[in-house]
């Protein structure tokens, strides 16, 4: 018998429900710490940036306006899908070099973490509305609204838990998002991009790059449709490109440093509410009798 | 008999279309490499080439009062821009058109001949079209009987296509061939010939009702139709895509495709139009990327 040929996935972006190559054509490699070539990974240009902002975009209508309670039960399924795949994510970060038992943690963590924000998706509202005391005769109340489209730069240090913590409270909330994954740990990020394909996320609602954030970075930050740009471990120097080109369309600047990933202050509503909106309503009493100072 | 095929088409001369071919070559002009200065420069003819449209029962005087605000106007924070060259409508808000655009160069064209299926009498065609023109149109889309045409009754079509011509004077006839419900290349290359021979200024693709709408490859057959026709009888017809063109890209890939199938004389909006709505945003916004350097959002241009 002839000596099988193994079948070697080739890693790509993940833009608007595809994988497709970048456009630009370049790779670079990935090598596990003992140097060892472990695959080579689409180098995503700032096109391809633009593609997934387009695909972002017209994917956020039907997203932020499908019911809370229908994000929930979406974001479940990602967490099964995760969970029914368990052994790919675990094999991946041990080919980077984690010891068996991080691995397992790391991917345990990641699903949990995923249930989490799923349980979160239809009560963050209730938490964080207010009805508000005001001096006129109105009804005055306050609700968070999505920001839009959200650009993450995942952390670099991490490959499954900090993408997902970066993306769950981002698509919890209703936003669609761009995220580049962490520039030398990025199997996870296009292995998790394949659950996300099979847990009937919507097409756009999650683009996954792989690059350098050397090189996205001023495109993630001045992109005119981009509504926010969530950064993990960034530089004082990196911020400030960041901070400077997002005046432009006076974006959301949300900036996360030191995370300990696997413990439970990595998790919190808070995220969510990071990139939302207040939205606040005035809303007049009819009988302007009845409105009496205060609700 | 040369007289006679100097004023008729004659269908024997006409070339059977290779449908691999046309395809092939219409994809081929998508990969020509334009740089950055050339790019601005189409992207700005493009802009004047367009026949900003509106045809909509909901159409209302407002809405086309709007929209030639913006054909005047199309985005005042970038100095130096060229307006459309038409506003596309019904005969119905012609006047309204023709009060709004006063003082300007863009044109009105007015869609008659029961646009757009075009199943109505002769009779009714041409009051339609005659109204249209009273109302002040410099332009008219009419469409062709597709019916009758696929019939096989060529003459009916020649027919009226000339008796329309009549009844538009001195304004420019588009006729439009509705391809999308043509079947055939073949059949388009015909529709091009009776079209040209029966005196049309101008020949469009589509109604923008139909799906599929205005191709590359379909307007690639209509081009060389209009390339034979010129050669045959030295009159120069011009084109008209209309209808899914809302992309700047695209428009620049159907600019290389008539400047490589027709030559520069026909690169300008007297020989070539699109006929769309939501392309000139698109443009619009690459045009503001290559001034300011950064990637736009539909937010911050007008509504169309």
């Amino acid at each position: 018998m002839t000596e099988r040929i193994d079948v070697l996935k080739t890693y790509k972006l993940y833009i608007g429900g595809q994988f497709p190559r970048t456009e630009s054509g370049r790779y670079y490699a990935v090598k596990n710490a003992n140097g060892k070539l472990i695959a080579n990974m689409c180098l995503a240009s700032r096109k391809d940036f633009r593609d997934a902002v387009v695909a972002a975009r017209s994917a956020f209508s039907g997203w932020s306006g499908k019911s809370a309670f229908n994000r929930s039960q979406i974001l479940y399924r990602i967490a099964e899908m995760m969970e029914s795949r368990r052994t790919q994510l675990i094999d991946e970060l041990l080919l980077l070099g984690y010891k068996s038992v991080d691995a397992n943690n790391e991917v345990s963590a990641a699903i949990d973490r995923m249930v989490y924000y799923a349980g979160w998706c239809d009560k963050y509202q209730q938490v964080f509305s207010s009805v508000n005391p005001v001096a006129s005769p109105h009804f005055n109340f306050s609700v968070p609204e999505p920001t839009g489209v959200v650009a993450i730069v995942a952390s670099q240090q991490s490959a499954l838990i900090g993408l997902v913590s970066a993306i769950a409270p981002v698509i919890a909330g209703g936003n669609t998002c761009v995220v580049l994954a962490a520039e030398q740990l990025p199997l996870s990020a296009i292995s998790f991009a394949e659950i996300i394909h099979s847990s009937d996320v919507p097409a756009g609602v999650v683009n996954i790059l792989t690059g350098k954030v050397s090189e996205l970075l001023k495109y993630f930050a001045d992109h005119m449709d981009v509504n926010a740009v969530v950064t993990y471990q960034l530089t004082n120097q990196e911020m400030q490109l960041v901070k400077e080109k997002s005046a432009l369309n006076v974006k959301r600047v949300v900036e996360y440093n030191a995370i300990s990933w696997l413990d439970d202050t990595a998790q919190s509503p808070y995220f969510i509410t990071d990139v939302q909106e207040i939205k606040t309503t005035w809303h007049p009493i009819e009988t302007v009798a009845a409105g009496k100072s205060g609700y | 008999m040369p007289a006679v095929t100097a004023f008729l088409p004659d269908f024997r001369n006409t070339p059977q279309i290779d449908h691999v071919g046309v395809e092939e070559r219409a994809a081929r002009f998508t990969k020509r490499s334009i740089k950055t200065e050339s790019k601005v420069e189409g992207l700005k003819l493009a802009l004047n080439m367009i026949d900003l449209t509106t045809l909509e029962g909901k159409d209302t005087d407002g809405k086309v009062k709007q929209l030639c605000y913006k054909a005047m106007h199309l985005h005042d924070a970038y100095p130096g821009l060229p307006t459309v060259a038409a506003i596309c409508v019904y005969p119905s808000m012609v006047a309204v058109a023709k009060k709004a655009l006063q003082g300007s160069n863009v044109k009105v064209a007015a869609v008659a001949t029961a646009f757009p299926s075009g199943q109505a009498s002769r009779d009714v065609k041409l009051r339609d079209t005659k109204f249209a023109i009273d109302q002040g149109a410099d332009e008219i889309d009419m469409v062709i009987s597709r019916g009758k045409f696929l019939q096989g009754e060529y003459n009916f079509v020649f027919d009226e296509i000339a008796a329309i011509k009549e009844a538009c004077g001195n304004a420019r006839l588009k006729v439009i061939l509705e391809t999308g419900e043509l079947v055939t290349y073949d059949n388009v290359r015909r529709a091009s010939e009776i079209a040209m021979y029966a005196g049309a200024d101008f020949i469009k693709t589509s109604t923008g009702k139909i799906q599929p709408a205005a191709t590359m490859p379909v307007t690639l057959v209509m081009l060389e139709a209009i390339r034979d026709f010129y050669y045959r009888t030295g009159k120069k017809i011009a084109m008209k895509p209309a209808g899914g063109i809302s992309k700047a890209k695209a428009a620049l890939h159907y600019l290389v495709m008539v400047q490589e199938t027709l030559g520069t004389d026909w690169l300008s909006n007297e020989w070539f139009r699109f006929g769309a709505s939501s392309l000139a945003n698109d443009v619009l916004m690459q045009l503001e990327k290559e001034r300011t350097g950064v990637y736009q959002a539909a937010n911050y241009f007008s509504i169309d």
